[in-house]
């Protein structure tokens, strides 16, 4: 019945029969949770595990969990948790080296291999594992890491049917639709006192699981309403960003005393890195055992709000917290495009709501705006 | 070699790559040091032979990162000669941890090595013209492979001037090497410290003193510097002010480096990875930045 077709509808009751499938295929299931009165990505057993009949509300500096008026399962936007956590682990071992005598032996730490379904990931998050992407797999050098867990990983993406209130996706064009980048997307659709996913395919793996469920292709008619569902979304949209000339408008305004001003209320907690889902910076450790025979090298997720960050013999590059925030935001919005070609923003909002002041970087872009130097860079920079 | 010495690659019948290892690039090989030379009171010269016998083919102004055995690793600029890859030279300056353990390493002992790294001294380019290099401290390790290869094909050169500038007398790097550089007489090499005492019959100045009457064509030169950077802003300063083009100097940066290939984003500098893009970039592509504090 669905010979042909790419579009299919899965009842509610059915979902779960998805989580076996790919459960029997050999994946461990990873999607959202409810822990601790936050939807957090981690790993599930059945569909049972989602967040059922819940929504987040999220403003600048607050997210806060509510029941909804139905019980759907992808009612909710993004919360502090990216994808990254799986992929690119917050914690690695790189190698370990042992020692005897004056000789030493140097292991590598993996195979670094997982094979994760990562379920419910959103259109802009497809963007940032795309940004990811292109940072550990794209260059002369490939984050064995990365790569061993990216190409086991399974994505069973979501069509956001609503958007958050700290969400631009929309400005930075990286949804609410997913066009691309998955296994399979599900719309979730409930009108009508119905309740049922329309299952899109995006890859032959994932037409194969689809083969495994009991699923009818879907009329026009459920096609459009699922279509609605989205743009709802996009209408609903609470933040926006105007890209026009963004990359230029902060590598002209390096000296701005817009900078001491954002430095006034930050405090350099680096939250915004850490819930962000294309941030990519990492320190290591060492780690020796008593004896000080054997010593362990691990990457940890660093974040350049720390002190430590730009540290160099006699002192930081970037001691000031103005430097650091302008560090950021320029990375995310301007410098991000040079090294990668894409911002390194994706909308998602998650640093704007989990600030702990809640700084929203689309509004400290519209007040650099406001005091821009308006001149393009001078070769000798020095515009105070 | 002792079979202990052997890096447990992960298992792999082609041959590994000359370059840092493409499987595992954050993975060091060990080498064993053969020589520790003094150069100063904290200055030290290492000379590393690979355990698995491959030599680090490397080019002017590469680096790698060395690893010290439970306590970290550091970005080091090779500063032997390119034509003679073996044993692998780094020239070091004891400031921290891992410096400082690195320099106290004894013959017989294994250190971690991955590399090389970073783009090289624009020689190619300088054929034909003048050539000046300017260092500072530390920095003439980096540029000492440059010389080791502007002197292996002089002919290919004009002028070819050296300026060292070191904080004392003390602190003069590779001594015996400019003594027989300054008796050639295809190479002008001045050499200045900050201050000294009444014993030092030479020159006392900041080296970025030395541009203005140092024998080069400024409008047919190309500038090779790398020292502090403050150091590196008043040299790019007085090449301009020569008439040095700012696409002629090349300025070798510094930054914070956790793993030297595009991975951390420690080394990030603007738009730049001073670790991939780098470390030697010509001044006009970072002009708009070098002068701005706490880029
Ligand atoms: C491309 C490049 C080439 C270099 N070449 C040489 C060289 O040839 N000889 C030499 O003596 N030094 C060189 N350095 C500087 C050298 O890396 C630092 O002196 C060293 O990292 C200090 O480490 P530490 O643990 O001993 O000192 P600490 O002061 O205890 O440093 C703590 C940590 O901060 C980081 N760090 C501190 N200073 C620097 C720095 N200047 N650059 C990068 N990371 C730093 C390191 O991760 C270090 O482990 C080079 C740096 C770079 C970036
Ligand atoms: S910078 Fe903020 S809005 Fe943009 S992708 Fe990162 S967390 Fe999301
Ligand atoms: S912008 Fe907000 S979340 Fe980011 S470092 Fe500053 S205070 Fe912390
Ligand atoms: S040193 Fe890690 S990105 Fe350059």
């Amino acid at each position: 019945m669905r010979e042909g077709s790419t579009m299919n509808v899965l009842e509610r009751d059915a979902l779960d029969l998805l989580f076996t499938s790919l459960k029997e295929r050999g994946f461990t299931l990873v999607g959202p949770t409810v822990r601790e009165r936050a939807i957090v990505y981690d790993e599930m057993f059945s569909a049972a595990d989602l967040p059922w009949g819940w929504t987040d509300r999220q403003e600048a500096g607050t997210y806060r969990l509510e029941r909804r008026a139905d019980d759907a399962a992808f009612g909710f936007t993004v919360g502090p948790h990216a994808w990254k956590r799986f992929l690119f682990p917050p914690v690695q071992s790189l190698f370990r080296a042992e020692r005897s005598g004056s000789k030493m032996a140097l292991r590598p730490a993996g195979p670094f291999a997982a094979r994760y379904a990562l379920i419910g990931v959103r259109a802009c998050e497809l963007a940032a594992i795309d940004r990811q992407d292109k940072v550990f797999l794209g260059g002369t050098y490939v984050d064995p890491v990365y790569r061993q867990r990216r190409e086991g990983a399974f994505v069973v993406a979501v069509q956001c049917g609503q958007a958050g209130g700290t969400c631009f996706c929309a400005s930075m064009g990286t949804g609410p639709r997913a066009g691309s980048g998955f296994d399979l997307a599900l719309t979730e659709v409930l009108e009508d006192g119905r309740h049922w996913f329309l299952v899109e395919e995006g890859s032959e793996r994932g037409t194969e699981v689809v083969a495994t469920l009991p699923v009818r292709a879907a009329t026009e008619e459920e096609i459009a309403a699922a279509g609605r569902a989205v743009e709802r979304a996009e209408a609903e949209m609470g933040r926006t960003l105007d890209t026009e000339g963004l990359r230029e408008l902060f590598l002209r305004n390096y000296e701005n005393r817009h900078w001491d001003r954002v430095a006034e209320r930050c405090l350099g907690c680096g939250n915004c890195t850490m819930v962000c889902p294309t941030c990519f910076c990492a320190t290591v450790d060492d780690v020796t055992d008593l004896a000080g025979q054997a010593a362990e090298r691990v990457r940890r997720w660093d974040s350049c709000f720390t002190i430590d960050f730009s540290y160099l013999h006699g002192g930081s590059v970037r001691s000031s917290i103005a430097a650091r925030y302008r560090q950021w935001i320029t990375h995310k919005l301007a410098t991000w495009t040079d090294q990668f070609g894409a911002p390194g923003c994706v909308g998602c909002g998650r640093c704007i709501t989990w600030c702990p002041v809640g700084i929203d970087l689309t509004e400290e872009t519209r007040a650099l705006r406001a005091l821009d130097h308006g001149a393009p860079a001078a070769p000798q920079g020095g515009a105070s | 070699m002792t079979p202990l010495l052997e890096a447990v690659q992960p298992r792999s019948a082609e041959p590994v790559p000359a370059a840092a290892s493409l499987a595992d690039p954050m993975l060091p090989r060990p080498f064993e040091v053969r020589r520790v030379q003094a150069e100063t009171y904290d200055t030290y010269t290492l000379e590393l032979a690979p355990a698995d016998g491959r030599p680090l083919r490397f080019r002017p102004g590469q680096f790698n990162m060395l690893y010290l055995f439970g306590v970290g690793e550091v970005a080091i600029s090779i500063s032997g000669d390119p034509g003679r890859p073996s044993p692998l030279v780094h020239t070091l300056r004891a400031v921290g941890a891992v410096t400082r353990g690195l320099c106290a390493l004894k013959k017989g002992d294994v250190v971690g090595v991955r590399g090389p790294f970073g783009n090289e001294w624009p020689l190619d380019e300088a054929a034909g013209h003048d050539v000046v290099l300017v260092a500072g401290g530390i920095g003439l390790a980096p540029l000492r492979p440059a010389i080791y290869r502007l002197l292996a094909e002089r002919k290919r050169f004009g002028r070819v001037v050296l300026l060292s500038g070191s904080r004392s007398p003390q602190d003069i790097l590779f001594r015996h090497e400019l003594e027989r550089w300054r008796s050639r007489f295809d190479l002008e090499v001045v050499v200045t410290v900050d201050y000294a005492a009444g014993d030092w019959n030479g020159l006392v100045g900041v080296v970025t003193t030395l541009i203005p009457r140092a024998g080069f064509d400024p409008t047919d030169t190309v500038a090779l510097a790398c020292g502090p950077e403050v150091m590196m802003r008043f040299a790019t300063r007085e090449l301009e002010r020569r008439g040095v083009p700012t696409e002629r100097i090349y300025l070798s940066m510094e930054r914070n480096m956790k793993c030297a290939v595009g991975f951390c984003g420690h080394c990030q500098y603007g738009p730049h990875f001073i670790c991939k893009d780098g470390p030697i970039f010509p001044y006009r592509a970072i002009a708009p930045i070098f002068e701005i504090r706490e880029v």
